[in-house]
């Protein structure tokens, strides 16, 4: 069995939490004040995921912030830039536009998240 | 030649999260006329370039984005269609609560109101008032500035990266210059422990294994034209630089995130009194400062770690002013 210390980052707290692991599998958490602290960990240890955050540059020039509707796995962020910076959307987008569906098969959309 | 006037009850100078926020907070409380001062293009202050998610989740219950921080306010200012004007700079205010302000359509003109509510934010300490030796060479830049660049303006301002204070700008800026490409060398700071939040250290720095170095400082800038690197150095306990520590780090762009300052030139004209520890103005329970009728809120009153903090504080001071006016 092993031991894993981490800093939860789902609110500005922060807490560090200790996870058990064994096989792969985490046992038991430590240190976490909330439920968003352990899906926090447990997601950590199975499959990691981030809430991806970036601009595209629209036809006409403008930059427009986007963010993944839900957290994608963090191995694929650079992955996902790169389709996001390969993207010309035209200069009407709209707050709250999906620019890309499902993007690389994550269930995650980029949407456009500035006004 | 005497000025054109605008008279208002409450004056709101500022159009970021706390000028928002209290210009909601007065309209809920029943004031209905007042005018909100921006001098930049848009409202929405400094959280049009915080792209990053984060925000929101003690005020609204769930993660939000910068930009969709403020849409929820813009959105409110419009329903409730509170005046705003943009591209307009308050340069003066004076203890009556006149106001001069210019902009490239009126010219220079004035404001009279009945109350004003100080939210002008703060801004970042730059590379002046950090004393760092050596030469100037251009892509020096506080990490807001960078920020500025790559998420508004879609410019990076350099390849190779070196980060001085790791405060939460810092941080936020490293994991995003990295996104876009930039090798992003190392964060250090001259204090033993970070100053940005645990979870901005874990997800912007550790996440792609940028080191974090601790008790450590730039002690020299090198390069004539463009930055070509800077001098490392340890630093011990009293923060004095430890002798032959230093060591040489080839870098194209320094970035500083060193601390915030509330901007409190107004302030000070109108006669209000600042605080020496927080930087910001003395106030009461009702965020009223010592001139009666003059109100602060945000980071102008003391640097907040939370946007969501500044929104409660100011929606005091938004309810206070619409109060004092007898809205």
């Amino acid at each position: 069995m092993e031991e894993r210390k981490m800093t939860c980052i789902m609110c500005p707290r922060g807490c560090l939490m200790t996870a058990k692991i064994e096989n792969g599998e985490m046992l038991s958490l430590e240190g976490n004040t909330c439920k968003r602290g352990y899906e926090y960990a447990y997601n950590e240890i199975h499959h990691p995921v981030r809430t991806l955050t970036t601009t595209v540059r629209t036809e006409g020039g403008r930059i427009a912030a986007v963010k993944s509707s839900v957290p994608v796995p963090k191995k694929l962020q650079f992955e996902i830039m790169k389709q996001i910076n390969a993207l010309r959307p035209s200069d009407d987008i709209v707050f709250g536009q999906t620019l890309i569906q499902n993007v690389c098969s994550t269930g995650s959309d980029i949407i456009v998240t500035s006004d | 030649m005497s000025l054109k006037t605008i008279n208002t009850d409450i004056l709101i100078i500022g159009g970021g999260p706390a000028g928002l926020s209290a210009a909601v907070s007065a309209y809920e409380a029943g004031a209905r006329d007042m005018l909100i001062v921006e001098r930049e293009e848009t409202l929405g202050g400094i959280l049009k370039q915080c792209i990053h998610s984060g925000f929101g989740l003690h005020r609204f219950g769930e993660e939000l984005t910068g930009p969709e921080y403020a849409h929820i306010y813009i959105s409110k200012i419009e329903e409730y269609g509170i005046p705003f004007m943009l591209d307009t700079m308050i340069t003066e205010l004076k203890p009556d609560k006149t106001a001069t302000a210019v902009n490239s359509a009126d010219g220079i003109f004035e404001i009279k109101a009945g109350a004003v509510i100080l939210a002008m934010g703060c801004r970042e300490r730059s590379r002046g008032a950090l004393s760092i030796a050596g030469s100037r060479p251009s892509g020096i830049y506080t990490a807001g500035t960078a920020q500025k660049y790559v998420n508004l303006l879609g410019y990076m301002p350099g390849k190779e990266i070196v980060i001085l204070g790791s405060g939460d700008i810092g941080l936020i800026m490293a994991r995003r210059m990295t996104l876009e490409g930039a090798n992003v060398k190392l964060c250090c700071d001259i204090l033993p422990v970070p100053s940005g939040l645990p979870r901005n250290v874990e997800q912007c720095l550790n996440d792609f294994d940028i080191p974090l170095r601790l008790s450590c400082t730039v002690s020299k800038i090198h390069g004539k034209d463009r930055l070509a690197g800077v001098t490392l150095v340890d630093v011990d306990e009293s923060l004095s630089p430890v002798p032959g520590s230093e060591e040489y780090v080839s870098c194209d762009t320094l970035l500083l995130s060193c601390g915030l300052i509330p901007e409190n030139e107004l302030s000070r004209g109108a006669g209000v009194i600042i605080d020496s520890k927080t930087g910001g103005p003395v106030t009461d329970e009702n965020l009223q400062t010592v001139v009666e009728g003059i109100f602060a809120c945000g980071n102008v009153h003391h640097v907040h770690g939370l946007v969501d903090d500044v929104s409660i504080q100011a929606d005091i001071a938004g309810r206070a002013a619409a109060l004092y006016v007898g809205a």
